[in-house]
């Protein structure tokens, strides 16, 4: 008889596995089974880019929970096994090794893949992503036998490694094709900020380039720009983004395209299918309602928590207020809300003295903050996101008067 | 080995193995505490692994840093005794010392 359990999670990511953790809190009593396509148990992803590639953290500490927890709790863990296939009206999942499993509810937390350059030579030895352990295990095995590295992407994840690797001793050139860093989540001060902060510590960041290829036999050498630059690299990480690992669910027929869509209760159209984290496309109401995905440990967790709930029989619709944050050197930069579309920017303070932080309003609502080493703004600005407040502009502007005044 | 001592939101009992060197946070996450999110990791960066010292461990624990202080007024339950787990580094001077998990904000 094939496997079955009352509730199947497919993907054992921060989602995944707190999906399994809040049904268990709910009280809900059936069997679990999460189905992971790496071999680890569920981790944290963000220290990938940062304390794991830095060597500062062991893996055993990014483990979301111990081994034994899983066990303790009855959640079953398939580890190592990819689902390529789900049938609705048989309520089953197929594996990529050829085994079905069946299920009464299914999860699916599948997160995405990193986005590959559509260029020749990504497949060089020497080409990295940061998504998985097994990608930064790699990189560090590389890392050390060399001294030039090419980043191809100035978000977070790019943003991020270059901070390490320069930090490792690496002469790092930065490639980023729009121009400015952190263009599609962040203002213009912002970028500038970041991008002076890279440049001040030796990273050549490289604004509005295109890639035309990576260069190299087996092993990559070398980054081609299309002006026929050609950067030395023998290591090159690229981190432009995922692609939602969804095709599965929209071959059966789930409503979705950049995701899948999912409802205020995380549920997708298939019924008795709910969609979770990095690949749930959903109706933000800090996006002003409009359909996005966020790739965040909050929205992660948040909506898995809501998915338990739902399937637990409490309806607990999602509505958690986005927030981000991202280490580079010494700069702690956290962000609460969506900026995306905003139309007026506040900055509070002085960039130079690498605390500040830029309150992004839309109609004269504050929709979000970035924040760069200064947790009071972030903290105290929090309720001004939550409210979509309309605090007076020249006092916004002054970073004397604390946010926590601009409320009433 | 060393024990920390919990109170969960229940109101369960539990004395846990807590290494030293490991961060109160990742204590009560490897002991199964699983009312803490700690989403962050254990960077400072959110309030999910606010606890409740009891008051007699707050001398020898000390106050919350800087940027800790300002994350626990994110949460409606902050008291004199609230600190962020993970940014308590636990040695065999804690030994024995008695955390309550704070209600969700």
């Amino acid at each position: 008889m094939e496997p079955s359990y009352d509730v199947v999670i497919v993907g054992a990511g921060h989602s995944g596995a707190q999906a399994a953790i809040a049904l268990r809190q709910n009280a809900f009593d059936g069997t679990i089974g999460i189905i992971g396509d790496e071999p680890d148990l569920p981790y944290e992803r963000p220290p990938l880019s940062k304390d794991y590639l830095a060597g500062d953290k062991a893996f055993d500490r990014l483990l979301i929970r111990p081994e034994g927890f899983w066990k303790e709790r009855g959640i079953a863990l398939e580890l190592g096994t990819r689902i390529v296939a789900v049938d609705p009206n048989a309520h089953a999942v197929a594996t990529d090794n050829g085994h079905t499993i069946g299920y009464d509810k299914l999860i699916w937390a599948t997160g995405g893949a990193p986005r590959r350059l559509s260029c020749a030579g990504t497949d060089l030895a020497g080409v990295h992503t940061v998504r998985t352990r097994a990608d930064v295990d790699q990189m560090k095995l590389e890392v050390g036998k060399v001294d030039r590295v090419a980043v191809i992407g100035g978000g977070y994840i790019g943003l991020e490694t270059a901070a390490v690797l320069s930090q490792l001793g690496k002469k790092v050139v930065l490639l980023e094709a729009m121009d400015r860093v952190l263009a599609r989540v962040a203002g213009e001060t912002v970028s500038r900020f970041y991008e002076d902060a890279h440049r001040a510590r030796g990273v050549d960041v490289r604004l509005g380039v295109a890639v035309d290829c990576l260069v190299g036999e087996d092993q990559v050498t070398g980054v081609r720009l299309s002006d026929g630059t050609i950067l030395p690299a023998k290591l090159v990480v690229v981190g432009i983004g995922i692609v939602p690992a969804v095709r599965p669910l929209l071959d059966a027929g789930a409503r979705g395209g950049n995701g899948v869509e999912v409802d205020g209760l995380c549920q997708t159209s298939l019924s008795d299918i709910l969609a979770v984290g990095d690949c749930a496309l959903h109706a933000n109401r800090f996006a002003d309602g409009d359909w996005v995905r966020l790739e965040s440990v909050q929205n992660a967790s948040d909506q898995a928590t809501v998915a338990a709930k739902t399937i637990a029989g409490l309806k607990a619709e999602y509505n958690a207020v986005p927030w981000f944050w991202s280490n580079q050197f010494d700069l702690k930069l956290q962000t609460v809300g969506l900026s995306t579309g905003y139309d007026a920017a506040m900055v509070r303070g002085d960039p130079r003295s690498r605390s500040f932080s830029v309150v992004y309003l839309k109609r004269g609502r504050v929709i979000a903050l970035d924040c760069v080493n200064s947790t009071r703004d972030y903290v105290q600005g929090r309720r001004l996101v939550l409210g979509r407040l309309t605090p007076d502009a020249q006092r916004l502007a002054d970073p004397a008067v604390p946010l926590k005044e601009l409320e009433g | 080995m060393p024990k920390l001592n919990v109170i969960t939101r229940e109101g369960r009992y539990l004395a846990i193995d807590a290494p030293s060197g490991h961060s109160v946070m990742e204590t009560l996450r490897d002991g199964g505490v699983d009312e803490v999110l700690a989403l962050c990791g254990g960077c400072c960066s959110c309030a999910t692994c606010h606890v409740h010292l009891d008051p007699q461990w707050m001398e020898r624990v000390g106050p919350p840093g800087p940027d800790e202080d300002e994350l626990l007024e994110t949460s409606d339950h902050r008291a004199p005794n609230s600190r962020l787990s993970c940014q308590i580094r636990f040695d065999a001077r804690l030994d024995g010392l008695t955390v309550t998990v704070a209600p969700e904000s």
